[in-house]
């Protein structure tokens, strides 16, 4: 009876052992599974089921990864378990948005921060642009900002909810033109932004380049500005960025897309999933399904992404700070 | 008439395998609990890589159908509606179930499915370009007044008393403030960190209509002599053809009420059931024996939840607006083949869209022939013994709610909801309400909040939520809708006050209104 006893505690020992040790030369032996904060459908986990689709190849990982959907909350949900419950063994990875998930641990109540992760790699970068009806009057971004300075309040803008890009856009635009819009969040996120413009619920609305360039091709809506560093060329070459326009509305609002992991997970994990996903987001087939989905893609590596994550802790900060 | 010459791509070999997979996979998917529609599609999207835009889209149309339908199977036979859409199947179909007409109950639904689900893909492919306006015209105002329109049926839906109809409403919409709330950024009733992201509505179906029964089953205990065995009635297509034609009036109302409402974007899919259910009832000679088992109840619901399948889809083609979370997931999966829906999908795109739509035709009809095929053999399961089924149930139940976000915490709120409403059904509460509320509230709150928001910026809330046509004619119906229950409830006090006057003349007992169906069963 002792024996036994012994020999079972001797084995799961070694096995506790086993698992806390992991060396990155078998690393990975077993499929490696991914949080997506969001709906099976969303935006995201569209994009996190293509750039992973090539992982069980040799070249990359070797193991096939697998999506597990954690919604709720704005993300909150997702991200407060891969926080606080996820292995940091590198098996469990996460996929992060910036700006939504520093936004709201500046906003607090969350039990994340920028430190809590550790940036692998980023895949995308969905920048927000502002949007009207087809039969709107305005046909360029001064038309509507001249229009809200004269009307203070009146220009209702909808956008995907609160601490989400579009929320951020909204709030640097106000700031860098000195006017007040009505940023009306919706429930049903990006979509039902979307709707509320085509529908003529709102004056303008914020929205994904995505799909605002889809609702453009379909005769829905004009696209007025984007609020980035530089203009679209894939998608949009004909629409302004909002500094060519004159206004100090820079990059901090695009929707940054990629795959983290909790922080203490093993250095060696990290410095080879930093390689081996950045190549897998490179892959020729990720690249033609993204596209074809109308995705933009960014590759960056994990020491750029680490330098982005740290610019928009300070930008946000400095923006969410007069909200209080 | 453009239609009629894609409809060979449907019969070429792989295509057709497809379909018939689809839609035999979507039935068993749409018969777990747990797996709604959304869910199995989204499943699905990763095989579609692989195959040709077309072949996709066919599989996941004929997987939409008929997981729609699949939801009923479940609500049928264990009482856990596969989704929001079958809440109102449960109701009388369930009973059904346990009086040995299981059979009857899944004909019938697969019937009127069938007939819906045609209808309504039928108005996708000739009313297109005229529904796609009317999806667009319903503003938060509208939507506002649509959910008070559904709050008006709480108090009369599936309860003996009206008070205690309208109790469970309030409590169901109190459950669905619990969360973060995402328009105003305020955190509700967050006490446990399960609750971060609300009480989620499939969650809360399995707990509320699957846990009670369990517990009721168990308390009935292994003594022999009070286990009843159902003895499962046969039942020929011919006659439940027959019946279905007896009901032609339910089977109206919930296809019109199903594609009416199906359109409009975000409140559609959830409420049609209920709403139709509801109609059938007030219209219908015999309102008594809803809830006990009326073979109309399962009709209404059942068309509607179909009908409502291809209009859904107007929007996400015409406006690339995808109106339900199913048709998100279904937009995903076009624009993964480079498809983008749009105005001009039909020009760019006939063979796909058409093909598509051709292949919902279709598996509607696949979906009929199979399921009435399997009706008999699944109708069998009311004869498994209570303490097995028991068993059975809450394993479904455990693994469902687990599997809807893989998340512990779901399972921790299914229990407490079930064991909350198996005590609220002691004394006379009723799930059907509460569900509704729960299903209500976010659509009256959101669209109530985003309106007040747009007012202000506008002529502020008095003109935007009262004026304008269709404000109007939403807030008639409201208040015609409160008028009815007023005074059919009032009718329905004298006759009983009369009927009561004969019983005690008459030196009979007057029944006990807690000691109902229950003590019947056992």
């Amino acid at each position: 009876m002792n024996k036994t006893l012994l020999s079972l505690a001797l084995v799961a020992a070694t096995s506790v052992m086993g698992t806390s040790v992991v060396s990155a030369d078998d690393f990975p032996e077993r499929p490696i599974s991914a949080m997506v904060s969001y709906g099976a459908g969303g935006a995201t986990d569209f994009q996190a089921r293509i750039v992973t689709m090539m992982a069980g190849n040799e070249d990359y990982l070797g193991q096939p990864m697998v999506i597990i959907n954690k919604p709720g909350a704005g993300g909150r949900v997702g991200w407060n378990w891969f926080a606080s419950e996820a292995d940091n063994d590198g098996y469990t990875m996460g996929a992060y948005n910036i700006p939504h998930f520093i936004a709201q641990s500046i906003e607090g109540g969350v039990k994340y921060s920028a430190e809590s992760f550790e940036p692998i790699a980023n895949w995308g970068a969905d920048p927000a642009v502002v949007v009207v009806g087809a039969d709107s009057p305005y046909n360029s971004i001064e038309e509507l900002i001249d229009f809200a300075k004269e009307n203070p309040g009146k220009v209702t803008v909808s956008g995907a909810g609160l601490y989400v890009g579009h929320h951020i856009a909204a709030l640097q635009i106000q700031k860098a033109t000195g006017t007040k819009l009505a940023y009306i969040p919706t429930k049903g996120g990006g979509a039902a932004a979307m709707k509320a413009v085509i529908a003529g619920d709102v004056v303008s609305g914020i929205n994904n380049l995505s799909d605002a360039y889809r609702a453009r091709e379909a005769g829905n809506i004009k696209i007025l500005a984007v609020a980035d560093v530089a203009r679209s060329e894939e998608f949009l070459p004909d629409v302004p960025t909002m500094m060519e326009a004159g206004y100090e509305v820079d990059n901090a609002s695009v929707n940054f897309r990629g795959l983290m992991v909790p922080a203490g997970t093993p250095a060696e994990v990290i410095d080879m999933l930093a390689e081996r996903v950045q190549a897998m987001f490179g892959n020729a087939r990720v690249a033609k399904q993204m596209a074809a989905g109308g995705s933009p893609m960014k590759i960056m590596s994990r020491a750029e992404v680490q330098e982005m994550w740290a610019a928009r802790q300070e930008t946000l900060t400095d923006l969410l700070a007069g909200l209080k | 008439m453009e239609f009629l010459q894609y409809f060979g791509g449907v019969f070429e070999p792989t295509s057709f395998l497809l379909l018939l997979g689809g839609t035999m996979g979507g039935l068993i998917l749409g018969a777990t609990p747990g797996l709604s529609p959304t869910m199995a599609v989204a499943l699905l999207i990763p095989f579609t890589f692989q195959l040709e835009a077309t072949q996709g889209l066919i599989l996941l149309g004929a997987a939409y159908t008929s997981t729609v339908a699949g939801g009923a199977v479940s609500a049928i036979l264990l009482k856990i509606p596969g989704a929001p859409a079958n809440i109102a199947t449960a109701l009388d179909g369930h009973e059904m179930a346990r009086q040995g007409r299981g059979t009857e109950a899944l004909h019938v639904s697969f019937l009127a499915s069938g007939v819906g689900g045609i209808i309504g893909v039928l108005l996708l492919i000739f009313l297109t370009p005229v529904l796609a306006r009317w999806a667009l015209a319903f503003g938060p105002s509208h939507l506002f007044w649509m959910a008070i329109l559904g709050v008006t049926i709480i108090g009369s839906l599936d309860s003996r008393s009206f008070v205690k109809g309208l109790l469970s409403g309030c409590l169901g919409l109190w459950l669905s403030m619990i969360g973060y709330d995402d328009i105003q950024g305020a955190q509700r009733f967050i006490f446990h960190d399960s609750l971060t992201g609300g009480v989620n509505i499939i969650t809360a179906l399995i707990g509320i209509f699957a846990i009670p029964q369990v517990i009721e089953m168990l308390a009935k205990g292994r003594v022999k002599h009070k286990i009843v065995a159902v003895s499962v009635a046969k039942q020929s297509l011919l006659s439940s053809l027959k019946l279905l034609s007896k009901n032609v009036k339910a089977l109206s109302i919930g296809t019109v009420t199903g594609s009416v409402i199906g359109l409009i974007p975000g409140v559609g899919g959830q409420i049609a059931g209920l709403l139709a259910y509801d109609q059938t009832r007030k219209f219908s000679k015999d309102r008594d024996t809803f809830g006990k088992g009326n073979p109309a109840g399962v009709i209404a619901a059942e068309s509607a939840n179909n009908a409502m399948v291809g209009p859904s889809l107007v929007p996400l083609l015409t406006l690339s607006i995808p109106g339900s979370p199913t048709a998100a997931v279904l937009l995903g999966g076009l624009l993964i083949h480079g498809i983008f829906p749009g105005s001009d999908l039909f020009d760019n795109y006939p063979e796909v869209a058409w093909t598509f739509i051709n292949s919902m035709l279709i598996g509607q009809v696949l979906m009929v022939i199979f399921g009435i095929w399997v009706a008999s053999y699944a109708a069998r399961v009311s004869q498994i013994p209570p303490p097995i089924m028991a068993a059975a149930v809450l394993v479904l139940a455990l693994f469902g709610s687990y599997s809807v976000q893989q998340s512990m915490g779901d399972v921790y709120i299914m229990l407490a909801l079930g064991l909350s409403m198996f005590l609220l059904e002691k004394v006379g509460f009723s799930a059907a309400p509460l569900v509704l509320g729960l299903i209500l509230g976010p659509i009256a709150e959101a669209n109530f909040i985003q309106g007040s928001m747009i007012a202000n910026a506008m002529d502020g809330p008095a003109q935007y939520f009262l004026m304008g046509p269709l404000n109007i004619v939403l807030i008639a119906l409201v208040l015609s809708s409160i008028a009815w229950s007023f005074f059919s409830s009032r009718r329905e006090a004298e006759k009983n006050a009369l009927l009561s006057d004969t019983v005690a003349k008459g030196g009979g007992a007057i029944n006990d209104p807690f000691h109902d169906d229950t003590g019947a069963q056992s």
